[in-house]
């Protein structure tokens, strides 16, 4: 079907304004993708998945521009010992990057498969997410396949004894950075992978994360700091027999974040959970959208999603939960809760169920509101000035998602994060 | 069913239990009335739209009117977001005009109406000449010695037959009449109210109905009455290939109360049928509208043939403050279900309610929800939905709670539960929250279960089959709706639950 007269200019139009990466193993890959965004066009305020989101900016030829924001503080996860590797811009900084050697974990740049013919990411690149555009199109994500500058190709074959931490720098006011990651896990092989950071004005990544027969994989995320950015990002997750999946997403400032996470469970036994909390002030737009497909039997699901806004700030979630004929003994959960500061922000939540297996137990639950009255009485009853009991509320009603993660120091540190950010507004 | 001719043999069970179980486990409105129709010639044109409204003896104005929601409806597409699938329908293979022929000169009292259309109401148990002596309502406070009156509106595929208790009704002030006759008779409120909750450029369906709807009921409430009966509709498609277009207008003026009931069946066959009703309903300063639905058109067969396309159009406006709107519906009926009972807070400390059960059986589909619009200040909601899907079928929640930025200090709770009976059924959720202030709270719950095991072991030990075990469950899950219900209702919703889940379970 030929797309509608808009939507075709506006893809071609961005399309136009980049040049595809040539060579090696991957062409395959990133020639089906440009068709896949041809076919289906980049998307624009019409259409269902982005009834919350406008995508215009996400889309335009050029990325508009975002300050720098500079900090006196140190990054999130500083003083942790892991490998780091650094992109600024979307642009790989080898001097600022460790030795990418670790036992256990074999880790390559994505730039560098064009050089060669052969690698195991050849048969995993852009197939997670070709098969996460149905039945909901990301062509965001597709397009991303196709013209990924960058990006690091992870093999985790055993257990590696730190985190493989991916930094993403922002240094130039009108950079639009595009990286596409292939994380693989091996069978029964564990690891943690952390990634902080504003990349770039404007920010398009995917991840495609394939985990073998009882793998496991911690992902923890801190997108901040700067205001003016803009991001779209993408997770593929494939989950087989058995295997463990955890995220965890902290979203601090940023004009525009759309966060797609796509989960299919394809072994039985299988666990993913997903959390994320955000905290918006002011001119901040925070959409998470997750799609959970369970396609095997006994497998558990789990979103807790948290968000709190103040002055005029947006929070979205677009939750779903599909349990494919067959997916018996399905243990599906979903909250998703916001907190409204003040009478000016808002909250837009489309939590989904499609269910087609009748023994299971699915549910979801959303809520939405201010402080409440009868908490706040209580603390400031027993002395607690307004502002530090307003806090202390806030952060209670946060820690339920960041206690979703489950290294206990990786938490700490997002609490004292999220502690400082309240405590500078109070 | 075979299941329950076995039955029979059991020891201890008396042949009054296998005949009552019997005559609720098929669709029992699935019969034809033989009756001499006329019908406007297929398919729809602007000369179809004049021709209805010539029947009508409509003025002027109402033929425009509808003319302009023809030539709208000509540019606008199909809906297809809805969980729904069927073959395309042909708009213009249907008839959109069909009256029993002893309808011609409009009877002066329900003594003139041809005697096979009153059986066929008595069939369906509407008695239209009598009082309804209720079953266990004796001794009720609030009810005299001999039970309760309802007023009857009854519809035969396109026409109003009947309305009964006008008299006592006419006393009291309030109007209830047929729509035709109301645009005749009370042309100021149907111009100053049609169309104005649900506008003539809704929706595909909506727009459709208000070019070509041929008849519905009227509802007028003066201030500060309390309508002294309940008031009901019985909606019956009888004649093959017709779709049926009926428009209901209820106006509750200040501080009126009225309880409204709608009924509806179908003959069974195999070809689908359409129905794309409208129902508006305006609730003014104080006033209050119950309005309950037992939809049973029929669903089609256990092979997924023939059966009612319902398409839908629901809306209620709580204009006043403190105005009250509160929809029930059991909706077991259909092959599809398109419909969403929708309520506009609009008044300060207004409130809606939703509560809904919808089964669905073999190949039936419903897409079945609510929206909450609040606008004014201290407005309150509440949705009940629970979904039972069992056999083939496809079963859908799909809701809107919207509380706009000036309506502070609302208040929202929604339940939605399904139940699935069987591995190749579906049941879905698909809820949208909006919320827009932050003194206002929305809570949303839903959950998707089985039936639970250990609650039909305790029915199977205490002797129950399996069937009961599970329509007793089922009732027990449907509950809270359930109880929403006005007494003539749930009764009969209750056998209903029954009668939708029969041949599921085994």
């Amino acid at each position: 079907m030929a797309l509608p007269e808009l939507k075709q200019t506006a893809t071609e139009a961005r399309l136009a304004a980049l040049s595809l990466p040539q060579g090696g193993c991957l062409d395959a890959g990133r020639a089906a993708a440009v068709a896949r965004v041809q076919t289906l066009g980049l998307p624009d305020r019409r259409d269902e998945y982005w009834k919350y989101t406008r995508p215009d900016t996400l889309v335009t030829a050029d990325a508009p521009t975002a300050e720098v924001f500079e900090s006196t503080e140190a990054p999130v996860f500083d003083a942790m010992d892991r490998v780091k590797i650094v992109f600024v811009d979307g642009v790989f900084d080898s001097a600022a990057s460790d030795d990418l050697s670790l036992e256990g974990v074999t880790i390559d740049r994505l730039s560098d498969l064009a050089d060669t013919d052969i690698h195991w990411a050849k048969d995993l690149y852009g197939v997670l997410e070709a098969r996460g555009q149905t039945p909901v199109a990301r062509p965001l994500a597709a397009l991303n396949t196709a013209y990924a500058t960058d990006g690091v190709v992870i093999h985790v074959t055993g257990k590696p004894s730190k985190p493989i931490s991916l930094i993403y720098k922002h240094a130039d006011t009108a950079s639009d950075a595009i990286l596409h990651h292939v994380i693989r896990v091996e069978s029964g092989a564990e690891a943690t992978i952390l990634e902080n950071g504003p990349a770039a004005s404007r920010f398009n990544k995917v991840t495609e994360i394939d985990i073998a027969d009882g793998g496991t994989l911690h992902h923890i995320r801190a997108q901040g700091r700067d205001h003016a950015r803009r991001a779209a990002t993408h997770m593929f997750t494939r989950l087989g027999s058995g295997s463990v999946y955890k995220s965890f997403t902290l979203t601090v400032n940023g004009v525009l974040t759309r966060n797609e996470q796509v989960i299919e469970l394809t072994g039985d036994d299988a666990v993913a959970h997903v959390a994320g909390a955000c905290v918006g002030d002011g001119d901040f737009h925070h959409d998470d959208t997750v799609f959970i497909t369970h396609d095997a039997v006994n497998c558990e699901s789990r979103q807790v999603f948290k968000k709190v806004l103040r002055n005029g700030a947006t929070g979205v979630f677009q939750g779903k939960i599909l349990v494919k004929e067959g997916a018996q003994k399905t243990d599906g959960y979903q909250i998703s809760q916001s907190l409204l500061l003040d009478e000016d922000s808002q909250f837009l939540a489309k939590p989904e169920l499609e269910i087609y297996a009748d023994d299971v137990a699915c549910s979801h639950g959303s809520t939405s509101g201010a402080i409440d009255d009868d908490a706040l009485f209580y603390l400031r009853s027993r002395g607690v000035p307004h502002g530090v009991a307003t806090d202390l509320l806030t952060l209670a009603f946060l820690a339920e998602a960041v206690e979703e993660i489950e290294h206990e120091d990786i938490a700490a540190e997002l609490v004292d994060r999220l502690e400082g950010w309240l405590a500078r507004r109070r | 069913m075979a299941a329950l001719d076995q039955f029979e043999a059991k020891e201890g069970v008396d042949q009054e239990t296998v005949d009552a179980v019997r005559e609720i486990s098929t669709y029992k409105y699935g019969w034809e009335t033989e009756i001499e129709m006329e019908y406007a010639p297929k398919g729809v044109n602007p000369d179809i739209v004049r021709l209805i409204s010539e029947k009508n003896n409509e003025p002027e104005w109402m033929t425009e009117w509808r003319l302009a929601a023809f030539e709208r409806w000509e540019k606008m597409d199909e809906p297809n977001w809805a969980m729904v699938s069927y073959p395309e329908i042909d708009f213009q293979d249907q008839y959109y005009y069909a009256r029993p022929k002893s309808m011609e000169e409009k009877p002066k009292s329900l003594d003139e109406v041809d005697p096979k259309l009153l059986a066929t109401y008595e069939k369906l148990g509407i008695p239209l000449k009598e009082q309804m002596i209720l079953a266990g309502v004796e001794g009720a406070e609030d009810m005299p010695a001999e039970g309760r009156k309802v007023a009857v509106d009854a519809v035969f595929d396109s026409v109003s037959v009947g309305t009964t208790f006008q008299e006592e009704l006419k006393k009291a002030g309030v109007i209830f009449c047929s729509i035709s006759e109301a645009i005749r008779e009370h042309p100021e409120l149907v111009k100053k109210y049609l169309g104005t909750v649900v506008p003539v450029t809704d929706n595909y369906y909506a727009t459709l109905n208000s070019a070509v709807f041929s008849d519905g009921s009227f509802v007028y409430i003066p201030p500060n009455t309390r309508c002294p009966m309940e008031l009901s509709t019985y909606f019956r498609i009888n004649a093959e290939n017709t779709g049926q277009f009926e428009r209901t207008l209820i106006i509750a003026d200040k501080g009126s109360y009225v309880s409204y009931l709608e009924g509806c069946t179908a003959p069974q066959r195999d070809t689908a049928q359409l129905h794309a009703a409208v129902v508006e309903i305006i609730i003014e300063e104080d006033a209050e509208v119950k309005y309950s639905t037992v939809q049973n058109w029929f669903p089609g067969d256990e092979e997924g043939k023939g059966g009612i396309y319902n398409f839908v159009t629901k809306r209620a406006d709580c204009r006043g403050d403190r105005s009250k709107i509160m929809w029930t519906q059991v909706e077991t009926g259909s092959a599809v279900t398109w419909k969403y009972p929708s309520c506009i807070l609009r008044g300060k400390e207004s409130q809606g309610e939703f509560y809904s059960i919808a089964i669905t059986n073999n190949y039936q589909q419903a897409d079945t929800g609510t929206k909450m619009v609040h606008l004014g200040k201290d407005t309150k909601s509440r949705i009940v939905s629970k979904g039972i899907s069992a056999g083939k079928a496809q079963n859908t929640y799909r809701g809107l709670v919207s509380m706009h930025p000036k309506a502070k200090n609302s208040r929202n709770y929604t339940q939605c539960d399904s139940l699935l009976i069987g591995d190749k059924c579906g049941a879905h959720t698909v809820p949208y929250i909006e919320v827009k202030n932050n003194s206002s709270r929305v809570e949303h719950e839903a959950t998707t279960s089985k039936v639970d095991d250990d609650q039909l072991f305790y029915c199977r030990q205490r002797g129950m089959d399996e069937e009961e075990a599970v329509a007793l469950v089922v009732n027990g899950f449907c509950k809270e709706v359930l109880q929403a219900l006005p007494m003539e209702f749930a009764m009969e919703a209750q056998q209903l639950v029954a009668i939708s889940l029969e041949g599921s379970v085994g």
